[in-house]
């Protein structure tokens, strides 16, 4: 029976080991999903993706831990992105291709220089769960934890922010340090998330939770909250589906979530 | 706040990318007094709030407020994400303050059946209450109204400002607020700053009841609460906004 199978595989290690770190993954990208939609910043959270392709290779180059050289440049081109905003009078959905597209072609190109490392691009594109040690379970739910305090620290100065930023600066708060922060948080989950989703999906954990979860929600800590519930939902439900249909983790999960989604949609709104 | 004067501008001027915003604004304001300021379109009127507010820095004159100042501002609108859902009530305790605090200020400002009421249904007339009340939760010495009245009909910024003079005498606070009429102003005005880049004239307005045409526009009770304000220009603008003297000649001091 299928069923007897999918407990069979459930017991697997490296099962247990996804659905540790997805689950881990999915309580700091709920909450941060949410902002993410809040302040129309999809679009930013593609770029920072796309730039985990340049910080896998200057890992590879340097010797590095990837996930942290993907920490880093996200970091990078979060502050890069900043200081683009203040300083150019181009739109910031310009500047975003540019850092987007600019960072994803060196990063192909860094990579096709490295004959000596064998890369299955595939695996940081789609998500490699087999790929997932012990480690990085720790790592996951390290990081996840230590930005979900940060995002606690930030979390009224954040929603200030995105309901108006002028009122928010007269109530004395520093609007570029509090985005700062947040960028920050959005590149720790990227690096967070690669192995997991890969990273052209990793947009979607951050935005199809906290949409789904708008129609149940009266408040915004409400949202955030059913937006890590739909999130850790769709992180478990996906890596089944993956095991039982032997199909990639990462698009089971956003398949998942997109499905999800839709299931909201037929219910009556909260 | 124990000081004389809670806010004061001298020489304020303000150049954004070669142009000239404001430039030689001069004014201040007391404790429990009322400042309106008037003037056209493109004035600068927003400018010289957001200086007062620290939100923008002069580039020539300066300003000076009382020490531990507490200001409370009312932004002209809220551009609030669709997709986020707040509460009335959740939105009054993001700058802080405790459910007694919601409570009296909604109660103060007459919005307590909204308390549950996601934001972005309310009307014009309700978003600005909200507005008002959010203000107020900071408990502040000054505040700071920008078009607090717009999008209200006429009957509804009688009541708005009764209301603000109230908030005024009962705690004690001043007001700055921008007016976008040019000629009528709250009656409880103590003055008046005309503004198109310098100050034009300042002065204190009169009361409706002094003119007839006015009193029969708007009938007696909201007559009370407004006051004509006569300009008393020595020079105009042109189409540039350079001033133009009686008698000829450009100049722009």
């Amino acid at each position: 029976m299928w069923y007897a199978r999918a407990g069979e595989m459930m017991m697997d290690d490296f099962m247990l080991r996804a659905l540790a770190a997805g689950l881990g993954l999915s309580l700091i990208s709920g909450p941060l999903g949410v902002f993410v939609v809040w302040q129309r910043m999809a679009y930013f959270g593609d770029t920072l993706a796309h730039s985990a392709l340049l910080g896998i290779a200057l890992g590879l180059l340097f010797d590095l831990n990837l996930q942290l050289s993907v920490l880093l440049l996200a970091a990078f081109v979060a502050i890069a992105l900043l200081v683009l905003q203040q300083r150019s009078h181009l739109a910031s959905d310009t500047l975003l291709g540019l850092l987007a597209h600019g960072t994803l072609a060196i990063g192909l190109v860094a990579i096709s220089f490295q004959d000596d490392v064998r890369i299955d691009l595939l695996a940081y594109l789609f998500g490699d769960i087999l790929a997932v040690g012990t480690a990085d379970v720790w790592w996951i739910w390290a990081g996840a934890l230590s930005g979900l305090l940060l995002l606690a620290l930030i979390w009224r100065p954040l929603l200030n922010l995105c309901v108006h930023a002028d009122l928010a600066a007269v109530d004395g708060i520093n609007p570029a340090a509090v985005k700062l922060i947040f960028m920050l948080l959005v590149a720790l989950v990227i690096a967070a998330a690669m192995k997991i989703v890969g990273v052209l999906l990793i947009t979607a954990l951050l935005i199809i939770p906290a949409a789904t979860a708008h129609r149940f929600s009266r408040g915004p800590e409400q949202m955030a909250l059913i937006a890590t519930l739909i999130g850790a939902l769709a992180v478990a439900g996906g890596l089944f589906a993956s095991l039982l249909l032997d199909t990639p983790a990462g698009p089971s999960i956003v398949a998942t979530a997109a499905l999800l989604f839709l299931l909201g949609q037929i219910r009556p709104a909260a | 706040m124990t000081t004389e004067t809670l806010l004061r501008g001298e020489g304020l001027g303000v150049t954004l990318r070669e142009r000239q915003l404001l430039r030689q604004v001069d004014f201040k304001l007391k404790p429990r007094q009322i400042l309106t300021v008037i003037g056209p379109n493109g004035a600068g009127k927003t400018t010289l709030v957001r200086l007062a507010l620290g939100l923008l820095k002069p580039t020539a004159g300066r300003i000076s407020r009382a020490p531990g100042l507490r200001i409370g501002y009312m932004p002209q609108r809220l551009s609030l994400p669709d997709s986020m859902p707040l509460p009335v009530g959740r939105f009054l305790t993001l700058g802080g303050g405790d459910h007694a605090a919601v409570l009296r200020n909604a109660t103060e400002t007459g919005i307590t059946q909204l308390l549950d009421q996601p934001m972005q249904g309310l009307s014009g007339g309700e978003t600005q209450r909200v507005l008002l009340a959010r203000a107020l939760m900071r408990d502040p010495h000054l505040l700071m109204l920008d078009e607090p009245v717009q999008g209200i009909d006429i009957n509804g910024q009688g009541e708005f400002y009764r209301l603000i003079v109230r908030l005024r005498d009962e705690r004690d606070c001043a007001v700055m607020m921008v007016s976008h009429d040019l000629h009528l102003v709250m009656a409880a005005t103590d003055e008046v700053l005309c503004i198109n880049q310098h100050v034009c004239c300042s002065g204190h307005p009169d009361m409706v009841t002094r003119h007839p045409a006015y009193l029969d526009l708007f009938g007696e009770i909201d007559a009370e609460t407004l006051a004509v304000y006569t300009h008393h220009h020595d020079h105009r603008h042109d189409l540039d906004g350079h001033v133009v003297r009686p008698g000829g000649g450009n100049d722009d001091g």
